[in-house]
């Protein structure tokens, strides 16, 4: 029993990592229909830059509110120089590009800092409490803790702004939201911009663990894409549950399925995704498009 | 003419390389109602789509004498062209409470806002027991009156309004035309109504042009119109 919950509170932890980068990706798929699965090598740029910024000696965590800033602001020249000229084209169009940018910003980690692993400092503190046998570490907590206050601040700003409002009518009519007003492609780039700086927070949670390498995200995002499949693409809510239940079933499969183990575990998020989308292809909080005359 | 609200010159749009419009004249003047009539394909939704800026047009488009091409359709909007599309002109997702929020995106001013919303809840009492529901959960007249509403949470210069009676009983339509009359008449509203039913239209707009191939093929007062026998025979099935 005790290792049975011991593992749902790793797997929520891992899974809270996978839910915030899929969480950027159902931002930048609501806002522009694009599977941006290069959003994870961004997010290791990001994460090199405060790397770097670390080494120079400015402060760790103001080196991450840097970060988070120019995150968002590389994310928003990403959607003006490169989706922007080609917004409305095809799907293959779009995957081609996201394909670019996959190899792209990879390739200028690797050829700024090189492959060797660095280390990345602990965004919280070592302490670990014991609580009825569970190991509830502050990384843990933290990383919880951080998933909590991001999806309160982007709930409230899609809910309670102006702004926030003027996003979501962007992202759902394209077409209409200009008839109010709104300039369209520029809350379509707030929305990219948004969605770098949740990719990198994702990215800085997990850098301590993996190591910062430019190929670090790569298994991270299949589980965020399964994420973001099993929730919903349309669904923030549903990513983050989706992150939530990959990084569980992911821990739980891992450890109480013998034959999966370590070694297999990395086919759960495949099994989920594979699953949900013969039983429910749009996902647990995703719509369906219902149109009423 | 110095008093209109709208002044097309020489208005011409199309799609790719499909002309729609080859070089179209009217005005809208301050305070009326002027009907764009046409059949299927004449050019009359894309008239519309020029003059809000959804598609690209040449030609000139004067909003109180001033020059508004080069404007995108933001800024046409924020500058008081209210386009009501056709179709679900409502944002369908969104609850009646955002539709008219959104409606009310140009205006920074929050009394100015909670003014209006409480004008059109008093004009709607089903709008405000609705708030919460999402648009698309309403039916098409009501949605048709949401979309108008949320038209005119700014205090535009002029509604532009796309076939608004499309899909609707014509009980509705008749409350709907109702609305259109009572608003040009209590504020003033100069109105561009789009419409394939000439009956109803020619019974609230004062003036009328007939759209034929991109073409303006006729124009004249309501009268004139509804008595000339083109007219009856083509579009009133007289």
């Amino acid at each position: 029993m005790q290792l049975f919950v011991q593992q749902i509170v790793e797997g929520l932890a891992s899974g809270a990592i996978y839910a915030s980068l899929a969480l950027a990706l159902v931002l930048i798929y609501r806002a522009t229909r694009i599977v941006n699965f290069a959003q994870g090598e961004m997010a290791t740029l990001s994460v090199y830059f405060a790397w770097q910024l670390n080494q120079w000696g400015v402060p760790f965590a103001l080196s991450l509110i840097i970060v988070a800033a120019i995150s968002f602001v590389m994310g928003a020249l990403v959607f003006r120089l490169m989706i922007r000229p080609v917004l409305g084209a095809s799907d293959h169009t779009m995957v081609v590009i996201c394909i670019g940018f996959f190899i792209g910003f990879e390739a200028i980690a690797l050829w700024f800092w090189g492959a060797d692993p660095r280390a990345f400092p602990r965004l919280f503190p070592d302490a670990v409490w014991t609580i009825g046998g569970v190991r509830l570490s502050a990384n843990n907590l933290g990383i919880l803790a951080t998933l909590c206050v991001l999806t309160a601040g982007l709930s409230a700003l899609f809910r309670f702004t102006r702004i926030g409002l003027a996003m979501r009518a962007s992202a759902a009519e394209r077409e209409k939201s200009p008839l109010v007003g709104i300039p369209v492609e520029t809350m379509l780039m707030l929305g990219w911009g948004l969605a770098a700086t949740v990719g990198f927070v994702a990215a800085a949670l997990i850098a301590p663990a993996l190591f910062l390498s430019p190929p670090m995200m790569v298994s991270v995002v299949i589980y965020a894409l399964a994420a973001a499949t099993l929730g919903g693409w349309d669904s923030p809510t549903g990513s983050i549950v989706g992150g939530l239940v990959v990084g569980v079933a992911e821990s739980l499969c891992a450890t109480f399925v013998g034959f999966i183990g370590t070694d297999l575990k990395v086919g759960v998020p495949f099994a989920l995704m594979a699953v949900i989308l013969l039983l429910r292809p749009q996902g647990l909080f995703g719509t369906t498009a219902v149109i009423r005359v | 003419m110095t008093d209109a609200v709208l002044q097309v010159r020489g208005l011409r749009a199309g799609y790719g390389s499909i002309r729609v419009l080859h070089g179209i004249d009217f005005d809208v003047e301050d305070g009326a109602i002027i009907a764009l009539l046409g059949a299927n394909g004449a050019g009359k939704t894309t008239t519309l789509r020029a003059l809000s800026g959804m598609i690209p047009a040449r030609g000139v488009v004067k909003l109180d004498g001033k020059d508004i091409g080069s404007a995108s359709a933001a800024e046409r909007a924020s500058r008081g062209i209210a386009h009501v599309p056709q179709g679900r002109g409502t944002f369908m997702d969104f609850s009646v409470e955002e539709n008219l929020a959104l409606g009310a995106y140009t205006v920074r001013d929050k009394a100015a806002i909670r003014t209006a919303l409480d004008y059109w809840y008093g004009v709607f009492p089903w709008l405000a027991a609705r708030r919460n529901q999402p648009a698309g959960s309403l039916s098409g007249g009501e949605q048709q009156m949401l979309a108008i509403a949320r038209a005119l949470m700014t205090q535009p210069r002029i509604l532009m309004c796309d076939e608004p009676s499309l899909g609707l009983s014509p009980t509705i339509t008749q409350d709907l035309f109702a609305l259109l009359a009572r608003l040009n008449k209590e504020r003033g509203m100069a109105i561009l109504l789009v419409e394939q039913n000439a009956r109803f239209t020619l019974s609230i707009a004062h003036r009328a042009y007939v759209l034929e191939s991109g073409e303006i093929e006729l124009q004249g007062s309501a009268a004139e119109l509804h008595d000339n026998p083109l007219i009856q025979r083509a579009y009133l099935g007289i």
